[in-house]
């Protein structure tokens, strides 16, 4: 009885410490963001403040007004072409990237070649060099191609950090694809590329859709190297154009704010995307395992 | 008319060779059975018919047609895999017609297609399911059905039941030899379950290292292994195989105990041996089945005996060594009981001992 009692207590106490501690992770990750999304809504000086006034008195929408060029503030920050830059250069590398990353992602999965590991560990390695190592040769390479300040330039950029990650996750998806299914499909009448489109790409289909999600917030929130390669409103990103609001003097860290929450959404609505796909998964039933 | 023709047939894997150049006649309508260990090359011939595998040698005819270099969709066969290979994302009617459709026939062919294979293999209920709202069973008959709808030349199974639990299997086999006999056409079923083989089979063909051991109807392989290998391997629980020399028309066993040369065997004198004799060939001296014939009888030692209901399994010793015999009848056998048996040598075989191979006069 009594240890029962004990084991009881000891459980409960161990479940207050983890809500806790769940809890308290939560708030350090959370609290930046709130941060940011908060001061979207308020005016400058409210935000700067001291000492600090933690609970907003003063929401408002002018902010984003003087971003998208309505209410009494206007400023000088091209939002629209910036935002649109994003995402041409975002959605056209995550396509390239995911066409290369699905026929790699298929032939390492299911052909046999020579180097097959030696080229696998090598896009993994490549992977793990950060991007901003690479920043300076991408420069001065760019600089003599003239891809400095193009879409063409970043979207390059951007492909090649993607695709190691594409193929590496799409291979992951196509191997859990027993290899019979194609198999049978051949069997039944089918090509070798319709038994792919018919068979095996809808099963992986959430994968690539997963691996595509990825690739684009990558490049849609990647800073470092698109600070370098891009000049003006030809080619400069979202994650860029928010260092316009620093001035020499002055920091407009409202309109900053503002800004920022119009790059999250995008990518916390394809969070959400791929969060739902992820655990989906694949509902196998056809083969037993 | 689609008979399958298998003409000194390789397969390599690099320099490794896995199938040895095997040469196989399968009649029109005729349902054959590969059967041998893991490894021992069965599935890999099943796959080079099926075109699923490439042929390093040889040449596979299929109704006349060399189909070497063909794919496998203009093979016209079809195929059951281990693992069903049912298509996750589509319901049974269209795992069913799959083929159909991709073969670019109109609808109301598929339907009525569907249909019928739905009745043969008792799906109709089912067609609206996805492969994992069905049991093991169902799938496997998902599997059967689809395989049946594109009326091929040849069926090829590949160890189709081996995912099964054992009281499925024997059903699903019972229901494998009905389709057969329903649905008239040349069979290629591959098993290592030697049980699977004596019962479907019209011929079986024991494999063994990429070698065809023998071929035969089940009886002829059961009844006259060509080696000391099918004689273990086919037939449950496996066949006693005794070392002795031969000397004058009798076997000396290691222990100095003769037995006579079993009647159909030709063997010289000193010549090294092994005596096989199936367990169902070794019974308590009236126990057995049948006194009649050539026999030889032992005094022995009852070392386990594992009741079974109608006959118990006896294990004991022949010349130092473990030997299964059957028991027939209700009889309480305990270990330690001295019994005589009898050893039925006219059902008896012999092979030579250093190659294995049957020493029997044909």
């Amino acid at each position: 009885m009594n240890s029962s009692i004990e084991s009881r207590a000891s459980k409960r106490i161990k479940a207050t410490v983890l809500w806790f501690t769940t809890f308290l992770l939560m708030l350090i990750m959370c609290v930046p963001g709130l941060w940011v999304v908060l001061s979207a809504f308020r005016p400058n000086r409210e935000i700067l403040a001291k000492p600090p006034v933690w609970v907003p008195e003063d929401l408002t929408l002018d902010n984003f007004g003087k971003i998208f060029g309505f209410g009494t503030e206007q400023i000088g920050i091209p939002v629209t072409s910036y935002f649109m830059n994003s995402m041409i250069i975002a959605l056209t590398s995550t396509i390239i990237a995911l066409i290369i990353g699905m026929a790699g992602g298929y032939a390492f999965a299911r052909y046999r070649f020579r180097f097959k590991g030696g080229i696998f560990l090598g896009l993994m390695l490549f992977r793990a060099v950060p991007g901003i190592a690479l920043s300076l040769p991408v420069f001065m390479m760019w600089s003599r191609l003239g891809l400095i300040d193009t879409k063409m330039g970043l979207i390059i950029v951007y492909v090649s950090l993607n695709v190691p990650f594409t193929i590496w996750l799409i291979d992951g998806f196509f191997r859990q694809i027993p290899l019979s299914l194609s198999e049978a499909a051949q069997v039944d009448g089918c090509t070798r590329w319709q038994a792919f489109w018919k068979i095996e790409f809808p099963l992986a289909k959430s994968g690539i859709a997963a691996a595509g999600v990825f690739a684009f917030l990558t490049s849609w929130n990647e800073f470092a190297l698109a600070s370098q390669l891009t000049r003006s409103t030809d080619s400069k990103t979202l994650p860029v154009g928010l260092l316009d609001f620093t001035a020499q003097f002055t920091i407009d860290w409202a309109g900053m704010c503002a800004m920022a929450v119009i790059i999250i959404v995008p990518a916390l609505v394809l969070t959400f995307l791929v969060q739902k796909h992820l655990i989906a998964g694949l509902t196998f039933g056809g083969v037993k395992g | 008319m689609a008979e399958i023709l298998l003409e000194k047939i390789v397969k390599k894997y690099g320099s490794l060779e896995v199938v040895h150049g095997i040469d196989l006649a399968i009649a029109h309508e005729e349902f054959v059975v590969l059967v041998g260990p893991s490894g021992c090359g069965k599935s890999t011939t099943l796959r080079m018919i099926a075109g699923l595998e490439d042929i390093s040698d040889g040449i596979v005819r299929i109704g006349g047609m060399i189909v070497n270099d063909l794919p496998p969709r203009k093979r016209n066969i079809s195929m059951v895999f281990q693992n069903y290979a049912l298509y996750p994302h589509m319901n049974v009617r269209d795992n069913l017609g799959f083929g159909l459709k991709i073969a670019g026939q109109p609808q109301d062919v598929i339907n009525q297609r569907v249909a019928e294979a739905a009745e043969i293999l008792e799906l109709s209920q089912l067609l609206d399911r996805t492969p994992a709202e069905l049991s093991g069973g169902q799938r496997q008959r998902v599997a059967m059905g689809r395989a049946i709808v594109r009326q091929p030349q040849a069926f090829l199974f590949d160890e189709p039941l081996s995912n099964l639990d054992a009281k499925l299997r024997g059903q699903m086999r019972a229901e494998i030899k009905k389709l057969h006999q329903k649905v008239k056409t040349t069979v290629v079923y591959v098993t290592h379950d030697q049980v699977e083989a004596m019962t479907l089979a019209d011929r079986i063909v024991v494999m063994r290292d990429g070698y065809i051991e023998q071929v035969g109807t089940p009886m002829e392989v059961f009844n006259h292994p060509a080696s000391t290998f099918v004689a273990t391997f086919i037939g449950s629980p496996p066949m006693n195989l005794l070392p002795g020399t031969v000397q004058a028309g009798e076997v000396i066993l290691t222990d100095g105990s003769k037995v006579p040369v079993p009647m159909r065997a030709k063997a010289e004198d000193g010549q090294k041996v092994l005596l096989g004799i199936r367990p169902d060939d070794i019974s308590p001296v009236g126990h057995g089945l049948s006194q009649d014939g050539p026999g030889a009888e032992l005094n022995l030692i009852v070392a386990l005996a594992e009741p079974l209901g109608m006959e118990s399994l006896i294990y004991t010793r022949i010349a130092g060594q473990e030997v299964q015999a059957k028991l027939y009848g209700p009889r309480i056998v305990k270990p330690g009981d001295a019994l005589t048996f009898r050893l039925a040598l006219d059902r008896a075989h012999l092979f030579d001992a250093a190659t294995g191979i049957t020493l029997e006069a044909r």
